[in-house]
């Protein structure tokens, strides 16, 4: 069983129906604990500031649950768009400190005022696979569908999964061991999301 | 790297999914669940949908239908019609809408449409710009009556600067729903005098149209109504889109 924690951001129709899609019934949006604590795998969704983000997760109650089941029971986790900000230790846009799982932090896009980009970055863009992993196998050219004002950046380059351009090269999967973040919407983005969303399902 | 896009079109009465000609005689197309699950198999870069019956009827948008139809999308969803608070932003954006378009409001409330950038980032917010020749000139005219007494330009300059909307869509009125052909040139010269994506729509007739209008204006997208809906002109329904190497080279 899939859980998608449920701490009230954003409509996640769209992931369950593409979890569908690709034949994935077993998915639950839930923030209860002892759902959380028997499912396999944890889906972290999310749009909004960072802040606000971790406030509604500590409102649900649900970080410790998350914390063992992450770090403990070593269940697959991927975090979607600020769900994968929130791995990383803090973020430019707010004070509080990140679930931290990844040694990394969440940095703002910085153009200068000669520069044509605007932030968020919002669009289609092809990504590049860097260190091998389980979300997406063999170099191939793939698009998905941004929309952020906010980048991860590791600490451990060994942790960067994938990277796309704008303006900078910037970290857009992340995989250390059993968490793995996607800064891109896998659910707004066709096949490419799908082929995602099917292979974290049979991590 | 900016990538080329081509996106249906649809016209939702509140209830069904229409198509217009020139904005006259909307004919019955069907629901849009089944549309969008066929874009879905074709891969199509976004989705826009247009209530074009809400504002002219006073009405809110049908948030209940609008959640379906963001659920059921695998694409970036785009949203206008009938809305007039910054509430149905707000609603719209957290019931998984990626973009708003807005038309009639930009007459009747710009400051509302500059707050909605201001809150949400220009790139959440389209200005559809409805353009059609009268006596030989150009005139923004839209479904609900509006027109901007100025020159197109002039009103490209404002929705750019005064009001910041991240994108504009030109729809060229008097080629809508004909299957004449993109107007090349008038989109060549319309683009003169704007920095922000453009999308354009009106008159589409086949892929090879589509092609040359992203590839030799300049375009940046290209959307398509008639040609998504029906299997050619005069013809029946049929929700289609054109094979996508067909369109974009990349």
């Amino acid at each position: 069983m899939i859980a998608i924690i449920d701490y009230g951001i954003g409509n996640i129709a769209s992931i369950v129906n593409m979890f569908k899609r690709v034949g994935v019934r077993d998915v639950v949006f839930t923030k209860d604990i002892d759902v959380i604590g028997k499912c396999d795998k944890i889906l972290l969704p999310g749009v909004g500031s960072f802040d606000n983000g971790m406030q509604h997760l500590k409102n649900a109650g649900v970080i410790d649950i998350l914390n063992k089941r992450v770090l403990v029971d070593k269940v697959p986790v991927l975090g979607i768009c600020l769900g994968m900000q929130l791995l990383t230790k803090r973020s430019d846009e707010g004070s509080e400190p990140g679930l931290g799982w990844i040694d990394a932090e969440t940095l703002r896009f910085e153009f200068g005022p000669e520069s044509a980009l605007n932030i968020p970055h919002m669009g289609w863009n092809y990504i590049t696979l860097k260190n091998g992993n389980n979300l997406l196998f063999e170099k191939k050219p793939r698009k998905f569908y941004f929309v952020h004002s906010y980048y991860v950046k590791c600490k451990n380059e060994n942790d960067v999964m994938a990277t796309a351009n704008y303006g900078i090269e910037f970290t857009c999967m992340i995989n250390k061991d059993n968490i793995y973040g996607a800064q891109f919407h896998p659910e707004k983005s066709h096949k490419f999301g799908m082929e995602l969303f099917e292979n974290f399902s049979k991590l | 790297m900016v990538i080329k896009r081509v996106m249906p079109c649809l016209l939702f009465n509140g209830k069904a999914l229409v198509k217009t000609v020139s904005f006259k005689n909307p004919a019955y197309i069907g629901d849009p669940i089944n549309a969008i699950k066929i874009y879905n198999e074709k891969e199509v870069d976004e989705l826009i949908l247009l209530d074009i019956n809400a504002t002219i009827e006073k009405r809110e948008p049908n948030f209940e239908k609008i959640k379906e139809y963001a659920s059921e999308c695998f694409m970036p969803f785009t949203y206008g019609g009938g809305v007039s608070k910054i509430e149905h932003f707000q609603k719209l954006f957290s019931l998984g809408v990626e973009k708003v378009a807005v038309n009639s409001l930009l007459f009747t409330n710009p400051e509302l449409v500059k707050l909605a950038v201001k809150n949400y980032g220009s790139q959440s917010i389209i200005g559809f710009v409805d353009f059609k020749f009268s006596k030989g000139t150009l005139i923004v005219f839209n479904r609900a009556g509006y027109t901007y007494k100025g020159t197109i330009q002039e009103y490209c300059h404002y929705l750019q600067h005064s009001i910041g909307v991240g994108e504009i869509v030109f729809q060229n009125v008097d080629k809508e729903g004909t299957w004449s052909g993109l107007d090349h040139e008038k989109i060549k010269e319309l683009l003169k005098s704007v920095k922000v994506p453009v999308i354009t729509i009106g008159g589409a007739n086949n892929a090879a149209d589509i092609k040359k209008c992203l590839y030799e204006t300049g375009v940046n997208a290209v959307a398509i109504g008639s040609m998504a809906v029906y299997q050619k002109k005069d013809m029946g329904v049929l929700i289609r889109f054109p094979k996508r190497e067909l369109m974009i080279t990349e």
